[in-house]
């Protein structure tokens, strides 16, 4: 176990731009991949409570929070929104070659671009708004043989240790691993500041470093579209909304609804 | 040239909106039903640092600028007028005449917490009998050794009686001018000062989440040096106070201009007659055009009345010109997304029916259209009547 002090204590943060979850989405024809160009871009509404529990660590106990992000050159605008909430410094991972990534390939940007960092602590937002998969916290602890301490609810650091609640179907557990460590946060687990002006005036002078590809030491063949694991072969437009149907009830009217749920396999 | 907003004023911009989008939209239409001041929305907004966004770091503020605190205000008001009246009121009445022209002892008593949004200040101008012509105030204020006794009544002043208002500065007669003309002086009074009545929330039209009250005075007694800037100087600064307001109303008004361009594109694309969405017909289209066209040349000229100030250049013809034009476009939207709406748009859970009654005001408030029409043509140097 290694002692951290919080003083010094560093927190990276992972963010991810997001589609807003009120906008229209739409696949770009070309590669079926989600065009990002044409709807409005926000932090993923998941890693705002990360950002904020970062924060409140930092409030708490010293130390230092970086936010890390991947994704386009826009996605600067999701970095200086963590920048303003009060993060003191942004890492950008940025390259043409990783459009297209999926989880696999991005858990091994962000592992690299982290293990750079040498952190004590990383935090995640629980899944992206636009992916809802989960899985790249967990897969980006396991690339750096880190303990895994995902859908937390509340977060604690003590010395060299930190206790999580995780929630679970049925309530949730206690757990608890040294640091270094990795902990993903779940909705609600505290209310995210909005970035005040003086923040944002503040976020202007903070660093915010670009690294590629070739910086992080990652072979163009390892990530974006050709390396995924799955393609999108096809995609259509959802149908509209089809009639409903509608049951007269003469008496048999609870027969009917049983058969039609019967029907749809409900029941 | 343009008038588009700097990259940090633009993030102010989205978080605002994003604020009234989620935070007050889902909420506000309860408030407004209830008569009820928004007081966790407030609390929020000062979190926000919105009710310290022109005020130095010095003073608890965000060390912004005028510019800021409009953009603030008409992002408000495309959801709801009554919080962007109560922070508009709350900035441009309550903290920035104590900014302009109290003493350091004044500044330091009451800047951080206005400008943490944790009190509010009013701004008692407004008189029964004296509205437009502001230097016929009535209340008195009578020097007694070091200390001011004040008489007399104020109305319609916002953020006056709420559970966090902290002052009122009244505006007083303290004498007569060698013309003859009465001298007026501006004086704070803390609320809860023995003398000092806040009477029953109006029954108003619109902006019926914000907070107005009549106040009265019986014989309130504060210190001397309550007196804010100089004796007899009351009048001009009330009058410069209002001038920059007149650009926060204007905010305000293209604000709800806008307001009334994004409700009637959402329900134009939903809503159908005759077997098609309202939008794909003409008469609607042209009419969400005029809309925006109005709502285009409200923000523009806020912005550049904005701009000229914020430079330190005179902008009082700009403001009057944003204040009119605006606020009477804000009425027209009003009446036009309304009509949009058909009946939904009479009923105040819907956002424009809350619009329409709230249009109204904007072309009274801080300067009617006639007094701005007044101020324009004096101006242009026609004679004062």
């Amino acid at each position: 176990m290694r002692e951290v002090d919080s003083e010094t204590m560093k927190i990276v943060v992972c963010v991810k731009q997001v589609p807003d979850s009120w906008a229209e989405k739409t696949l770009r024809p070309s590669d079926n991949t989600l065009d990002r160009e044409s709807v409005d871009a926000v932090m993923n509404e998941l890693d705002e409570y990360a950002v904020e529990e970062a924060l409140r660590l930092q409030e708490a106990q010293g130390g230092e929070v970086v936010v890390l992000s991947m994704g386009p050159s826009q996605a600067t605008d999701t970095i200086r929104k963590a920048l303003s909430m009060g993060a003191d410094a942004g890492v950008h991972v940025v390259d043409d070659g990783l459009h297209g990534s999926d989880a696999v390939a991005t858990s091994l940007a962000l592992a690299k671009a982290i293990e750079a960092q040498g952190a004590d602590l990383v935090i995640f937002g629980s899944e992206s708004t636009d992916a809802r998969m989960s899985v790249v916290p967990a897969m980006v602890a396991e690339r750096l043989g880190l303990p895994q301490l995902t859908f937390s609810s509340s977060v604690a650091v003590d010395g060299g240790t930190v206790r999580t609640n995780r929630v679970t179907e049925y309530g949730y557990d206690v757990v608890e691993a040294p640091l270094p460590a990795l902990v993903s946060v779940v909705e609600k687990i505290n209310e995210p500041r909005y970035p005040s002006f003086k923040g944002i005036m503040a976020a202007k002078k903070k660093p915010v470093q670009t690294l590629g590809l070739a910086d992080l030491g990652v072979a163009a063949g390892e990530v974006g579209l050709g390396a995924a694991w799955s393609v999108v072969a096809e995609a259509a437009a959802r149908p509209p909304k089809a009639k409903g149907t509608i049951v007269a009830d003469d008496g048999s009217g609870g027969v009917a609804i049983a058969d039609y749920l019967s029907a749809q396999k409900f029941i | 040239m343009t008038l588009a907003l700097s990259a940090e004023h633009e993030q102010l911009r989205k978080v605002v909106e994003e604020f009234a989008r989620d935070e007050v939209a889902p909420v506000i239409g309860d408030y407004y039903r209830r008569g009820e001041f928004p007081l966790p929305l407030v609390r929020r907004m000062g979190e926000m640092g919105l009710f310290g966004l022109p005020i130095p770091e010095e003073h608890g503020g965000m060390g912004g600028d005028y510019l800021a605190l409009c953009v603030a205000i008409e992002e408000l008001a495309r959801v709801d007028s009554s919080i962007a009246i109560t922070l508009e009121a709350g900035v441009s009445l309550g903290a920035m005449p104590i900014l302009r022209f109290g003493t350091p002892e004044q500044q330091q008593q009451w800047l951080p917490r206005l400008a943490a949004g944790e009190m509010l200040g009013g701004f008692g101008l407004t008189e029964a009998g004296s509205g437009s012509d502001a230097g016929s105030v009535r209340t008195t204020a009578v020097l007694e050794g070091d200390t001011w006794v004040i008489n007399g009544s104020k109305s319609f002043i916002t953020n006056s009686g709420t559970a966090i208002t902290g002052l009122v500065t009244v505006a007083a007669r303290t004498g007569t001018r060698p013309d003859g003309r009465p001298e007026i002086s501006a004086i704070i009074v803390p609320a809860g000062t023995p003398g000092f009545t806040v009477a029953k929330e109006y029954d108003k039209v619109g902006w019926n989440a914000s907070d107005t009250h009549e106040l009265g005075f019986a014989d309130v007694r504060v210190p001397a040096a309550n007196l804010l800037g100089e004796r007899g100087r009351g009048y001009a600064q009330f009058l410069s106070t209002l001038a920059e307001g007149r650009v926060a109303i204007a905010a305000l008004a293209a604000g709800l201009a806008q307001g009334c361009v994004d409700e009637s594109l959402a329900y134009a694309a939903t809503r159908e007659s005759f077997g098609r969405a309202i939008g794909t017909r003409q008469s609607i289209q042209f009419m969400i055009a005029d809309m925006q066209v109005r709502a285009h040349l409200s923000r523009l000229a806020w912005r550049q009345a904005a701009a000229l100030m914020v430079a330190g250049e005179p902008f009082a013809q700009e403001a009057s010109i944003a204040k009119l034009y605006s606020s009477e476009a804000a009425m027209d939207n009003a009446r036009v997304a309304t009509q949009v709406h058909g009946g939904y748009g009479f009923t105040i859970e819907s956002a424009v029916g809350r619009f329409y009654r709230d249009a109204k005001i904007l072309e009274i408030g801080e300067g009617t259209s006639e007094v701005q029409r007044m101020l324009i043509a004096r101006d242009l140097g026609l004679p004062v009547e």
